[in-house]
């Protein structure tokens, strides 16, 4: 059973059609990169997974279970994670604030209004331990508003981890990323991707061909091709609609 | 901070025999004031300083808690209300009745007004509170626009509550019962969540949080605070009206909060007692003086970041 299925999904806005009858599935095990060129079409898509957008048809299946007319929050009841591709934190929150919010999302007895939320020590051990040993645990007491655009997009990823989700979708998590910093997020979702299958979207070709297990490509709202690294290499049609005039890949 | 409030709190406890030794009884007055808007201020904060949620319709609540107080002493003579429903005169009865009823209503507007956002949610919760306004107007058996008088003031433990001293104490006992209740929420796993829906409402949804069942209950909360301060207005003025769900008085908790400070855990203190000294005192000197509070709000806005409580916070990091 697929983590995530998508079956003739369709976005219209107004005469334009964003998401053109788009199947894709993310099985267990697997990073599925989503490519395409700007206005493809994807953001709209993710929107769609997560339910900010409504689609006009089709179906969006979370481990075996349709989810289509489910709301954000319910989704990501049900395991879905993701992260922005323009980073959505708490901005007056510190860094470790924002992902003790996840651990406290997933946890629950959120109505409590006679606790005192510093002393639930659980939550910020867990976001202890998903700091440690990365390159923001020692800005974890710096507001992320404070945070350079690198560590925004780290954060993110700790976020999103924090509420342990069965599946990802990553929007673009290397936009902006100088080269190091590429590579460090490169090695930490490979990490990540080992436990957690994922649908990444990204530009980032070095970071797609590095990470991922199969690659589908959209364009126009409609996904052109998908299968293999080598595959879509070797697809002279995504060449053509999306690659354009660059000779080598990579 | 602790020295401060510590020293804030005995003064308000010694005010009393300040203002006798002043022969300024009036000041007293002033001050029992200022700690029940501090307290419908503070709920209003709740809401729209750490919830992002800008009602216009938080004197709705005030009254009905006003109303609560006036129309059980109403029915205290002995004729019930609707025949089942005894009156009281007793603040244990009343005032959690009050609360208790401020809330329901606060259950009614949220749950159909939190369905809106930004500028319609503004609108909708002052149609709201403007409905519940002209509903009181028209209720002619307590007393329609003139309002119910309340010939004396709730019994509390056989205390003389004819004395304004005794009067003051009672009510100040209560604002800091509110107040250190309220600073639980705000630092409780609720209050947590709240302030994450006001930074960044699409984040919250993501982590899994459905936003508007957490608006909800702080809405409900926030108008059972100003239930609170309503009913003990009722007992300080011995008198209930329509006027105190009017849309000016909104807008009146509305600046408190403003001149105080959004957001900020004792700007509504601050806000409640700048703007009620300052129409005592401009009222005193001219008759236009809501010109002048407008300029003063003006200079605030435009002039502090975050009110007196931000203009003080911002002094004392200057002294350190």
């Amino acid at each position: 059973m697929s983590v995530l299925r998508v079956s003739h999904l369709v976005k219209r806005f107004g005469g334009l059609i964003a998401t053109d009858d788009v199947s894709l599935t993310v099985e267990e095990g697997e990073i599925h990169a989503l490519i395409g060129p700007n206005g493809a079409g994807k953001s709209t898509l993710i929107n769609q997974l997560c339910g900010e957008l409504a689609p006009d048809a089709g179906r969006v299946e979370l481990a075996g279970r349709d989810v289509t007319r489910l709301s954000v929050p319910a989704r990501v009841a049900m395991g879905l994670g993701r992260t922005f591709q323009v980073t959505s934190l708490l901005e007056d929150a510190t860094c470790r604030a924002n992902i003790a919010m996840a651990v406290q999302a997933r946890e629950g007895l959120n109505f409590r209004i006679w606790d005192r939320i510093v002393a639930r020590q659980h939550l910020w051990d867990q976001a202890d331990a998903l700091l440690a040993g990365t390159a923001l645990a020692e800005r974890s007491a710096v507001a992320v508003q404070d945070l350079s655009h690198g560590e925004r997009k780290q954060l993110e990823l700790l976020v999103a981890l924090a509420r342990k989700p069965r599946i990802l979708l990553l929007d673009e998590p290397m936009a902006g990323l100088g080269h190091v910093e590429s590579q460090e997020m490169i090695t930490r979702l490979r990490e990540v991707g080992a436990q957690t299958p994922m649908l990444l979207v990204e530009h980032d070709m070095e970071a797609v061909f590095a990470l991922a297990t199969r690659i589908s490509v959209l364009v126009y709202g409609r996904i052109i091709a998908s299968g293999s690294v080598e595959d879509i290499r070797a697809n002279p049609e995504v060449r053509e609609a999306y690659l354009g005039a660059e000779d080598e890949l990579c | 901070m602790r020295l401060a409030l510590g020293i804030a709190l005995l003064a308000l406890i010694a005010l009393p025999f300040a203002t006798e030794a002043m022969g300024q009884p009036a000041l007293l007055s002033l001050a029992t004031r200022v700690v029940i808007y501090a307290i419908a201020a503070a709920s209003l904060n709740f809401i729209l300083g750490y919830g992002g949620m800008i009602s216009f319709g938080h004197a709705a609540f005030f009254g009905v808690g006003a109303y609560t107080v006036g129309i059980l002493f109403a029915h205290s003579g002995g004729d019930a209300l609707w025949g089942v429903i005894p009156g009281s005169t007793n603040l244990l009865v009343t005032l959690p009745m009050a609360v208790l009823l401020s809330g329901l209503v606060a259950a009614v507007i949220g749950a159909l007004s939190l369905r809106t956002n930004g500028v319609q949610f503004i609108m909708i919760t002052l149609a709201f509170a403007q409905m519940l306004f002209f509903f009181f107007v028209s209720l002619t058996p307590y007393g329609g626009e003139d309002g119910i008088i309340i010939r004396r003031s709730n019994e509390l433990f056989g205390l003389n509550m004819r004395d304004k001293t005794t009067l003051y104490y009672v009510i100040l006992s209560v604002g800091l019962v509110f107040f250190a209740g309220l600073s639980r929420v705000v630092n409780s796993s609720f209050g947590a969540v709240l302030q994450g829906i006001r930074q960044n409402e699409r984040r919250m949804a993501a982590l899994g949080f459905a936003p508007y069942r957490y608006k909800l209950y702080a809405f409900i909360l926030a108008g059972m605070g100003a239930g609170l301060a309503g009913a003990l207005m009722a007992n300080f003025l011995r008198f209930a009206s329509p006027d105190m769900m009017h849309w000016t008085k909104s807008g009146e908790l509305m600046i408190m909060v403003i001149l105080g400070g959004v957001g900020s855990f004792l700007g509504p203190v601050f806000g409640a007692a700048a703007f009620l000294v300052l129409e005592t005192f401009l009222a005193g000197w001219t008759e236009n003086w809501q010109l002048a509070l407008g300029i003063i709000l003006l200079v605030v806005v435009l002039g502090t970041k975050g009110g007196i409580a931000g203009l003080l916070d911002r002094m004392r990091g200057r002294m350190k």
